[in-house]
């Protein structure tokens, strides 16, 4: 089967600072993919470089088998320009860690904006289809409210919501829970794990370990950069190989 | 507040509500004197006004004088096509200045630097004088004349209204385009949006809500500034009751009758900028504040009764 997101010897620096230093993985197409970490270790910054909000220095990244950002030709490589680079988004949803709903626009203007706008779908169709993801998420009665009226933990779903609206084929989760009440992050997880369970490819950055070790297929330990280990969850999490992964786990277990 | 509230209606045994604080409030001496000096200087003032040596009976009996309603109209119109202008050169600009390409955005800066640079009094000027560089205007297929008859005093307002305004709008677009949180950037173009989607659906909506609060002051101040086409013989207000003045003998009352009128305009424009910055402000507060006029409407309907707004 081919990989859904294949990395090999990714590198990324800002200015002199070396973030990512030779990232090697694969994830399969339906696998939950969980990265954890010390912060400033370098997973959002690999997280945004699969869909070239960030641009990778060296290395190859593709999402489902197709180079993220380049096209080759022969051993040529020709920047993507930025209307092709667009279009492959539209099939990679992400969510952020602060939600990043669009403020001027009621929950379910934010879910039909990208299919009207970039998918030119009727409005019916993508109100259609808006509503069944809000009632999906649980919010079906805030439809016409807008994100301030929403706590923090709504808002992120609906900006799940928005980004599952693309029908996209990979699901990007920038450490989603990171910014939430801790009652309010039950909720969230809920949404992903029905997600998980429909077969949704998902990479999720997180700091819960909880979520990781029970929805997560394969968990990746990044410390500095590098990839220090992988494997199943409960391998990872129960029985850590490395002494960095030890030492992590222990604080925030 | 410290009145006591009237509870009728089935409640079960109220507790004896606690007696109120009567207390002798602090004495403001000074708050009373204050108010009697400045009430007295502006009585003298009025007074001085209305004991001078002027004809205040000349000014109702021009205000709807035709020549100076046309001025009017000529004042508003003018107005309105050089803020048109003004923003839409402005948004470019900013857009302009903000772009990656440095030529660009260089040529923006200058043009910026020249026109905040310059009095618009002299940039007024130099369009209505440009017939010393250009002799003829002359473009090709369409349009061929003599500067002189090419640019009337209408064009010459016009471009040197609008074109000096087009640099302020821009600092101003510029701002609110840069206030916006970088993402929301990034959230739209992860949805696949393009950089001049995510401008207009995304970013330029909610810059407007730091663009308009300043644009409306230009408009305010614009439209004061339009009296300064005078230069180019552009019939605007203050052209119109200058004329009026010098041809009735009423000079002085012609220009307190100027005056009147541009209060009332930027009265206008004043209540239109609230509505404006009211339908920016969606989305930011939880609750928008009522209208004045919704206010009323609500303390109408309520009656008298004042305890029928709180409930």
């Amino acid at each position: 089967m081919n990989a859904m997101v294949k990395a090999e010897g990714v590198h990324k620096s800002f200015g002199a600072v070396q973030v990512l230093k030779g990232i090697d993985l694969e994830v399969a197409p339906r696998e939950v993919f969980c990265l954890i970490g010390p912060s400033g270790s370098g997973k959002s910054t690999f997280l945004r470089c699969i869909n070239h909000l960030e641009k990778i220095n060296s290395g190859r990244l593709y999402v489902d088998g197709d180079l993220v950002g380049y096209r080759q030709k022969g051993d040529k490589l020709f920047e993507l320009k930025d209307r092709e680079v667009a279009a492959k988004r539209r099939d990679i949803g992400m969510v952020f860690q602060r939600f990043n709903l669009f403020p001027h626009m009621t929950a379910l203007e934010n879910v039909i904006e990208a299919p009207m706008q970039v998918k030119r779908e009727t409005k019916a169709v993508a109100r259609e289809r808006a509503l069944k993801l809000l009632d999906r998420v649980g919010l079906a009665d805030k439809a016409g409210n807008y994100p301030s009226q929403l706590s923090g933990g709504q808002q992120q779903r609906v900006a799940i919501a928005r980004a599952l609206a693309m029908e996209p084929k990979l699901m990007l989760f920038d450490e989603p829970t990171s910014a939430l009440d801790p009652e309010l992050v039950g909720d969230v997880l809920d949404v992903m794990r029905g997600l998980a369970e429909d077969g949704m490819t998902m990479i999720v950055v997180t700091h819960e370990m909880g979520f990781a070790r029970e929805v997560g297929d394969s968990v990746v330990f990044m410390d500095d950069g590098v990839v220090v280990e992988s494997g199943l969850p409960r391998e990872v999490l129960t029985n850590p190989q490395h002494e960095r992964t030890k030492s992590f786990l222990s604080k925030v277990l | 507040m410290t009145t006591k509230l009237d509870k009728t209606g089935p409640v079960g045994t109220p507790s004896p509500a606690p007696e109120n604080i009567k207390a002798i409030p602090v004495r403001h001496y000074g708050r009373w004197i204050s108010a009697v000096v400045t009430i007295a200087l502006l009585v003298t003032l009025v007074y001085a006004f209305a004991e001078g040596d002027v004809n205040w009976a000349a000014i109702p009996d021009y205000f709807f004088d035709q020549e100076v309603l046309k001025g009017v109209r000529n004042t508003i119109w003018i107005t309105i096509l050089s803020m048109v202008l003004g923003v839409a050169l402005g948004v470019v600009l900013a857009v302009m200045r903000l772009s990656k390409n440095p030529v660009t955005s260089s040529i923006a800066w200058g043009y910026i630097w020249f026109f905040r640079g310059t009095p618009v009094y002299v940039q007024l000027l130099v369009w209505f004088n440009l017939g010393l560089v250009f002799h003829y205007i002359n473009i090709m297929p369409i349009y061929k004349d003599e500067w002189s008859d090419f640019m009337t005093p209408f064009l010459a307002a016009l471009l040197g209204l609008g074109l000096n305004e087009a640099a302020y709008m821009a600092e101003i677009c510029r701002a609110g385009i840069q206030s916006v949180d970088e993402g929301q950037t990034e959230a739209a173009q992860a949805l696949g949006m393009s950089h001049t989607k995510t401008l207009r659906r995304v970013v330029l909506p909610q810059a407007m809500r730091v663009i308009v609060p300043p644009t409306g002051n230009e408009f305010i101040n614009m439209l004061k500034t339009t009296s300064l086409v005078i230069a180019v013989q552009y019939w605007d207000l203050l052209q119109a009751t200058s004329e009026v003045g010098q041809n009735s003998g009423a000079t002085a009352e012609m220009l307190f009758l100027a005056a009147a009128w541009y209060l009332i305009l930027t009265s206008v424009l004043s209540v239109g900028q609230y509505y404006l910055e009211r339908y920016y402000a969606r989305g930011t507060t939880r609750n928008l504040p009522a209208t004045p006029l919704q206010r009323i409407r609500v303390s109408l309907l309520s009656g008298s009764n004042r305890q029928g707004m709180g409930a």
